[in-house]
């Protein structure tokens, strides 16, 4: 790592780190290892855990389980709540949003009221842009034939998000509240925030059964977490004096939660509705794996039969309704209250409710005479899937673009991919959990370096070393790639003044798009194989780290910039050893997100045929194997751990040693 | 006639199980000594009384305790030792709902940063404390109308606090603090964070304000001319002890200890100091010609003074008796910066 020049000054960097002996003793007792796995003489236990050393931890889960969902009875409880109250709501929201036959009997809505008052919505939040981003997204997925696909994504989705919304604000009120439930949660997100989406949904599946309920209850789960974060945030911040005058004004317990603290974190808890928003529109579409119709399944039905045109067109369906939930949301943080002036008549108080209501009404009565107003049949929707299709094929096929394509799938695969996979697969288990014990070590120090070596010690035991490294192996090849395009690209953006806020605007929307888009220009370019998965992480993890690259460059304190200047740095001189050393936590942080982001792709990568941890993972789902989906899910989740503390952990004090913090 | 907040051998200490720490701990030990052994002294040793419709200010530079001592008085803080009484009632006695009720009855507070709800409007801010208090509607919203009328923010009762500025803002927090009609009145550094020309407005504002409702006041600032002006008695704080507590006549001619002596060297003392302050004991001696009047500054005698003959001049009270002399020679020395 580059030692800056303020750290030299302030005496605090252990350049000690280098010249470490518990480093070079454990880099050389794994050298020691393979040099002696190379020569013959390593004993075979040393090499890969033998078999009956393994424990049947999935065997022994699954007793559990089954222990638990039939003998205590839990699947009663579950079924209850899915066949009862939850299923209710799903079918009340799909009988509005497509006309599932079921209570209460009135939908389906038609498209043209929805997108009349999701366009006023927009309008009252951020005015003529959100308001033709809104009705725009509902008329073009009317018009392109998808109406009823999105319609059944969007009915989970609009009883999940609350739901997810509750229990997270219940939760993270209860954590900022009480210090045990604190502590006991803590360490539960940091692993569910790691945990494979398969993982979630096996169990969802077994104790929900299949479908909308099933779908949904994943969905919840997983956009809880966030929620609890951004609640204890937002109460944590709550100024004190605000706290201290609700007090002296006499509040009761209650009175200070629900008239003080919870009205005053308003920023924080509508952010934490942007991400579970987010985070629902993305596990939704990944709910296709468990057999949820919507807009996720027929994209993987399309993606599956290679039927690009059609993929590419629900893509963009997907992409617009991740935009527009996005934007709006946000757009609903932005709002302040603001007063109206005295007399104002009431209809003019609550001009866009009323605004609203009017066209809904409206272009209901209207949809009733037309039916075009009401729905739009398979065959006069727009859409172009054949003819997009040929372009791309066509465009796929032509000389030169196919050469480029060829060889990048050819010199990716044979020069870089499967040498470096074979290698890894080569190191025996003892040395590479060493190297990686190492590796923690260096970067994150003594606690990660612990946690390292636990980890990976546990996933040799758990009798899925090879894939394990497969996945590793995929990952790491991902993020390299990505950081040499990623963090020049950054570099690049930062020195000029409009770029910046234009990626940055890219990078924002990129992110908010479901993972699952991602693969669709892989499949497009490299067909179906290792390149494609790797070509997929790469442009997925490309976007956080030029993102933090161009935060990290950006937020170096103008001082120090000028003080550079003035001691003549040339703009070279300034860039690498002022900016850079100054931005490298921040960008830490976008290389970590890089490799989680890498991690949460490479299972769902997995649909287009790896031979990693994700395509077990994804055979757990036919089989219901819950206790070898769960081994399988926690070994991504330790992996993508370990990593997370050593990096975060080096971000920490790097931070400190700069007076960052 | 009682006080009506009664602090004695107050302290407040931070750290871990601080009440042992405070049982176990040898007398007099110092705050620097405390704080070698891991606790902060935000209170030392504080014992004051607060008498009704006095203004105590308390003045200390940050850190010095003087926000903490406050919040202990209104139970912000549970208190480590020592007792608090206010109306006779030991506070550290009081369960949940009686100390909610004492607050709900007796107390307003204002807040440096105002410490406003963002998202309600200036008329739902100053209600606040009535709506805790479960008043209906319709007298909540009178009350808090008459009060923000009292502030001078008549015709902004819908807008929201970022809408304002920073002198307005301070005036809803008044007008909140004000609207239940409270006896004792905290104001935690009220106009630091105010710029200098609103700070002084705020201040007339805020004498005007006492001059008509009479309240028990504790005031807090870090601003010695700021205390020097609106103060009955000014408590000087340094690392959470009072230093000196007195009125601003005798905190300026006698300061207690090297600290406070410090404080008063810049200040032009002809402007605090009243000729009552100045007054000696007649001593059986003769008194000739109209005496003046005890609560004049000597600034504003400065005329009289200079164009005097007499060298002891006689000083009355309010009532135009005379309770004592001044010698001329004292009030000049004061007066050119002699003193």
């Amino acid at each position: 790592m580059a030692v800056t020049s303020t750290a030299d000054i302030g005496g605090h960097t252990d350049q000690s780190a280098k010249r470490d002996p518990v480093l070079i003793g454990l880099l050389a007792a794994a050298f020691v290892l393979m040099a002696a796995y190379a020569l013959g003489i390593l004993p075979t236990w040393l090499y890969r855990v033998p078999e009956e050393w393994i424990p049947p931890t999935a065997e022994m889960l699954d007793v559990v389980f089954a222990f638990v969902q039939n003998d205590l009875g839990l699947i009663h409880l579950t079924r209850f709540i899915a066949e009862g109250p939850l299923e209710f709501l799903l079918d009340a929201t799909a009988n509005l949003l497509y006309g599932k036959r079921r209570w209460p009997y009135l939908g389906p809505i038609p498209w043209t009221a929805i997108a009349a008052a999701t366009a006023v919505l927009g309008y009252y939040l951020g005015g003529w842009k959100m308001a033709a981003l809104a009705g725009g997204t509902f008329v073009w997925t009317a018009l392109i034939g998808q109406w009823d696909i999105a319609m059944q994504t969007m009915s989970v989705l609009i009883v999940a998000a609350p739901f997810a919304f509750l229990i997270g604000l219940l939760l993270g009120i209860a954590a900022w509240k009480y210090k045990w439930v604190d502590r006991l949660i803590k360490p539960i997100l940091s692993i569910l925030q790691t945990l494979p989406f398969f993982t979630y949904l096996l169990p969802a599946v077994i104790f929900f059964k299949v479908g909308p309920t099933a779908g949904a209850v994943a969905t919840i789960i997983y956009a809880i977490p966030p929620m609890i974060l951004m609640t204890t945030l937002g109460l944590k911040k709550v100024s004190p004096e605000v706290v201290e005058a609700g007090k002296m004004s006499g509040c009761t317990r209650w009175q200070m939660l629900t008239r003080v603290y919870l009205p005053a974190a308003r920023t924080e808890l509508l952010v934490g509705v942007n991400q579970v928003i987010m985070l629902c529109l993305a596990m939704v579409v990944l709910t296709a794996f468990i057999g949820m119709p919507g807009l996720g399944a027929k994209l993987l039905a399309m993606m599956g039969s290679f039927k690009l045109g059609r993929s590419f067109e629900i893509g963009i369906t997907i992409v617009l309704f991740a935009i527009m939930l996005d934007r709006l949301s946000k757009a609903w943080v932005e709002k302040q209250p603001y007063h109206h002036e005295k007399g104002t008549p009431w209809w003019q108080q609550h001009a866009y409710l009323l605004g609203g209501v009017a066209l809904f009404v409206i272009f209901y009565i209207l949809a009733q005479f037309i039916d075009f107003f009401a729905e739009i049949g398979r065959r006069q929707s727009f859409s172009k899937g054949k003819e997009i299709d040929k372009a791309i094929k066509g465009f796929l096929a032509i000389e030169g673009v196919n050469a480029v394509t060829d060889w990048l799938r050819w010199f990716l695969n044979v020069k870089v991919l499967i040498p470096f996979r074979n290698s890894l697969l080569w190191i025996p288990t003892s040395a590479f959990i060493l190297l990686i014990t190492a590796l923690t070590y260096w970067i994150g120090g003594k606690r990660p370096a612990i946690w390292g070596f636990i980890f990976f010690t546990i996933i040799a035991f758990s009798g899925w070393w090879d894939r394990s490294v497969i996945t590793l192996y995929t990952v790491i090849s991902a993020v390299i790639i990505s950081m040499l395009i990623g963090i020049p690209l950054g570099v690049f953006a930062a020195r000029s003044a409009k770029w910046p806020r234009r990626i940055l605007l890219a990078c924002d929307t990129a992110q908010t798009f479901p993972s699952f888009i991602y693969l669709i220009p892989a499949i497009m370019l490299f067909g179906v194989n290792d390149v494609a998965v790797v070509f997929a992480i790469v442009i997925f993890t490309t976007v956080p780290l030029t993102r933090y690259t161009i935060e990290g460059l950006r937020t170096v304190p103008p001082e120090i910039t000028e003080a550079a200047d003035m001691s003549g740095a040339t703009r070279r001189q300034k860039r690498w050893s002022v900016q850079l050393p100054m931005a490298l936590p921040t960008m830490a942080v976008g290389f970590n997100q890089a490799i989680m982001f890498a991690f949460f792709m490479v299972i769902i990568a997995a649909f287009i045929g790896t031979q990693d941890l994700g395509q077990e993972l994804q055979r757990t789902l036919a089989g219901t194997e819950l206790g070898k989906n769960i081994v399988l899910g926690l070994n991504v989740s330790l992996m993508a751990l370990t990593f997370d503390l050593a990096v975060m952990s080096w971000a920490e004090n790097r931070k400190k040693v700069l007076g960052l913090t | 006639m009682a006080p009506v907040i009664s602090a004695k051998n107050v302290w407040k200490l931070f750290g871990p199980d601080p009440e042992r720490y405070l049982r176990d701990m040898p007398a007099d030990r110092g705050f620097d000594e405390i704080r070698a052994d891991g606790y902060i002294a935000g209170v030392k040793d504080v014992s004051v009384d607060v008498g009704k419709g006095e203004m105590l200010v308390i003045m200390g530079l940050s850190g010095s305790g003087k926000s903490t001592l406050v919040r202990c008085f209104s139970r912000l803080h549970d208190i480590t030792g020592g007792t608090i009484e206010v109306d006779g009632q030991d506070i550290m006695s009081l369960n949940e709902r009686d100390l909610i009720d004492l607050r709900r009855s007796k107390m307003g507070m204002v807040f440096q940063s105002f410490g406003l709800l963002p998202h309600r409007t200036v008329l739902e801010n100053v209600a606040f404390p009535l709506e805790m208090r479960g008043q209906d509607r319709h007298t909540r919203r009178e009350r808090a109308l008459e009060v923000v009328r009292l502030v001078g923010l008549e015709g902004r009762e819908d807008y929201f606090p970022r809408e304002l500025s920073g002198g307005q803002q301070q005036r809803v927090g008044i007008a909140r603090s004000l609207a239940i009609e409270p006896d004792i009145w905290f104001l935690d550094e009220p106009f630091s964070a105010l710029d200098p020309l609103i700070r002084r407005e705020m201040q007339d504002e805020f004498l005007r304000l006492q001059e008509m409702l009479g309240k028990t006041i504790v005031f807090i600032t870090h601003d010695f001319d700021e205390a020097l002006r609106l103060a009955d008695r000014i408590a000087i704080m340094k690392d959470g002890a009072i230093e000196q507590c007195d009125t601003p006549d005798e905190i300026v001619m006698h300061p207690a200890t090297e600290y406070v002596r410090k404080f008063t060297e810049d200040i032009d003392k002809a402007r605090v100091v009243h000729a009552r302050g100045l007054s000696l004991p007649i001593n059986g001696a003769t008194v000739e010609g109209p005496p003046v009047d005890g609560r004049a500054r000597i600034q504003d005698l400065a005329r009289q003074l200079v164009n005097e003959t007499r060298e002891v001049i006689p000083v009355a009270d309010e009532d135009g008796k005379v309770i004592g002399v001044m010698q001329r020679k004292d009030a000049l020395d004061l007066l050119l910066g002699a003193g």
